[in-house]
């Protein structure tokens, strides 16, 4: 194809544009990030620094040794794990049996899991619910009420459409019950969907905040949000309980970096192996073809 | 919504639009076999498909209690509840909580805060996803463009927590990094985190870097939809660059358009709790209480449930309101909708 001096010119402005664009999105997190890192001593003289000339882990030291850091990393972990397991179960198997035609009564679920994303009845009846329910103060109160979303639902359902109904025929046929059939040949045949959904629900967990501070009032069950909003409203960090003897106090604001980092750090790791599924998972459903 | 109902073509409605003979014979008989054949075709579906309703059933009861008991919940906006008499014993009271929330003036400044962000919002970061895509679409070097995705991507994932904490290091009044630079250029202090005025833009902007590449996704994929031949057509007769993504591309991601404008409209009384929680302090807080942080700090905080229950049953009933008039507006303009 020919270029014309118009393209040549648009294509410059764009490719420039774009890579400021990713510059400045990627900025903020390399600038915490490499502030996390410097000796504190540099970062007290300079206060401004791009690229240190002393490498420290001095911030990450001290606050993992303190009580209270280590503890939230901990909670948050669990409330990741266990809750991605749980949401995946109980949204893929509902999914799986809307998308089979066979299932009587399927559109009037279908029917009442859309009205679920119309219409919300708000926060505090939400609230009295978990209250009376006697979830209040348990970890539990952050995975149970957010096991599944009607919007996940019917994404997954979307996904489900799309395998040949001749699989689950043919294990009908050679005698396996619907169960099994799910377990054994939907599930395994759909790990890359479940792996992009699982990413989404394990950094919905994460990233939970509000939840906890709805239904958590002991800081020892705290997750990393919490207790991040905490350290960067409060610009203390004595709530993180006694560090370790041998570990100095960096500046506040090293501290808050590295707290940010840690808090951002499982995300950016499983990023680069999800991200060919997840813009799959994003649309599965959503584009009609 | 259509009705859920004729899913099961009636031969009845057969005979009597068409000029056929009737079939089955009319009679009291023919309708008893058919009733007998419906019955037991429910009955054989339902035995068969038991394992279906096994695997349904946790995430049914999982619906019935957290999406549908909440809203059987909302009752005690009509009540004066209190935790000790429980829902059954607590006085009616009817329209009350709802006349007083109108009367208040704090109605009238969570309504200005929220359509104020909104409107903002509808202006700046909601097309910007649009205008991202389609500079992403003219980028020809895969790699470069894998490149921006992966980077604009990556804020969705971070929560708003770090997002608020990144707003505070890099422009904080005192040690952010923008003020140590303004300091170190001899130009005088930025004050974004405690500033009224622009406290609407600070919130938009922080939404615009968190979401707008994410945003992307969609209309990528409907774009990579658009029929390759139409591209060569359009190039055949002479259209240059902008007028292949006016006349090919743009009409290619319409639907996808509509949709999310349809879904956005139902979104107008929301303004994220967590982002305006976050960034919420004393200096600010005339433009920044809205509905949510507003139903939060009544009635989790002072423990008015049922003031609170009207205030968040008001701003849900006004958003499915919107969502289904921009539907039915979409459908007269001939668009698909989102149901």
């Amino acid at each position: 194809m020919k270029r014309r001096p118009g393209d040549i010119a648009f294509q410059t402005v764009n490719y420039t544009a774009l890579g400021v664009l990713a510059l400045v999105t990627f900025f903020p997190l390399y600038y915490v990030f490499i502030v996390s890192l410097t000796e504190p001593a540099e970062f007290l003289q300079k206060r401004i620094v791009l690229w240190p000339d002393t490498w420290s882990f001095q911030s990450y030291a001290y606050l993992l040794s303190t009580e209270a850091f280590p503890r939230s990393v901990a909670n948050s972990a669990f409330l990741a794990s266990v809750g991605t397991l749980c949401s995946l179960a109980v949204s893929s198997s509902l999914a799986y049996a809307l998308s089979q035609r066979r299932m009587a009564g399927r559109r009037l679920l279908m029917g009442l899991i859309l009205l679920t994303i119309l219409f919300s009845p708000g926060v505090i009846p939400a609230y009295m619910l978990v209250r009376q329910l006697g979830l209040m103060g348990s970890l539990w109160a952050l995975i149970i009420p957010s096991l599944a979303s009607g919007w996940n639902v019917l994404l997954m359902k979307g996904f489900f459409d799309s395998l040949p109904a001749e699989l689950s025929e043919s294990a009908a046929i050679d005698g396996c019950g619907e169960v099994r059939t799910w377990l054994r040949i939907i599930l395994p045949l759909s790990l890359p969907a479940l792996a992009a959904f699982g990413l989404f629900h394990a950094v919905g967990y994460w990233n939970q905040f509000f939840s906890a501070l709805l239904y958590l009032n002991d800081p020892k069950q705290w997750p990393i949000q919490v207790l991040l909003q905490n350290m960067l409203l409060s610009a203390s960090t004595t709530d993180l309980g006694t560090p370790g003897e041998y570990v100095q106090a960096p500046p506040t604001e090293m501290l808050k970096m590295a707290a940010v980092m840690i808090a951002t750090v499982p995300i950016l790791l499983v990023y680069p192996f999800l991200q060919k599924h997840f813009a799959k998972g994003a649309l599965v459903g959503s584009v009609k073809s | 919504m259509r009705p859920v109902a004729a899913e099961v073509e009636d031969p009845r409605q057969r005979v009597r639009g068409g000029e056929r003979e009737s079939f089955p014979p009319p009679g009291a008989g023919g309708d008893r076999l058919r009733s007998r054949v419906r019955s037991g075709r429910w009955r054989s579906n339902l035995r068969r498909s038991s394992g279906l309703y096994l695997l349904a059933l946790p995430g049914v009861l999982f619906f019935l209690l957290f999406k549908y008991v909440p809203m059987w919940g909302v009752l005690i906006a009509f009540q004066n509840y209190s935790p000790y008499t429980g829902m059954l014993d607590s006085p009616w009271v009817g329209l009350d909580h709802f006349r007083r929330f109108f009367s208040n003036p704090d109605f009238l400044l969570l309504f200005r805060n929220t359509l104020g962000i909104n409107l903002l919002s509808l202006i700046f970061f909601f097309p910007l996803p649009l205008l991202l895509s389609l500079l992403l679409n003219e980028v020809r070097h895969t790699a470069y463009k894998r490149l921006v995705q992966s980077v604009i991507y990556m804020p969705h994932f971070l929560s708003w927590v770090i997002i608020a904490g990144l707003t505070f290091l890099l422009f904080g009044k005192a040690e952010g990094l923008v003020n140590l630079l303004l300091e170190a250029a001899g130009r005088p202090k930025l004050d974004v985190l405690t500033n009224p005025d622009t406290f609407w833009l600070m919130i938009t902007l922080q939404s615009m870097w968190k979401e707008a590449g994410w945003g992307t996704i969609i209309f990528l994929a409907a774009m990579a939809g658009a029929d390759p031949q139409v591209y060569e057509a359009a190039r055949m007769d002479g259209a240059g660059r902008f007028r292949q993504m006016w006349h090919v591309t743009l009409p290619a991601i319409r639907s996808v358009f509509v949709i999310l404008l349809i879904l956005r409209l139902g979104d107008i009384m929301d303004v994220g709790f967590e982002q305006i929680f976050l960034m919420y302090n004393g200096a600010v807080s005339h433009v920044a209480e809205v509905f949510d942080t507003y139903v939060y700090r009544t009635g989790i905080q002072q423990g008015e449930f049922s003031y609170s229950t009207a205030a968040g049953l008001f701003k849900s009933l006004v958003g499915l309101v919107l969502v289904l008039l921009a539907n039915r507006a979409a459908k007269k303009f001939g668009e698909d909708g989102v149901f």
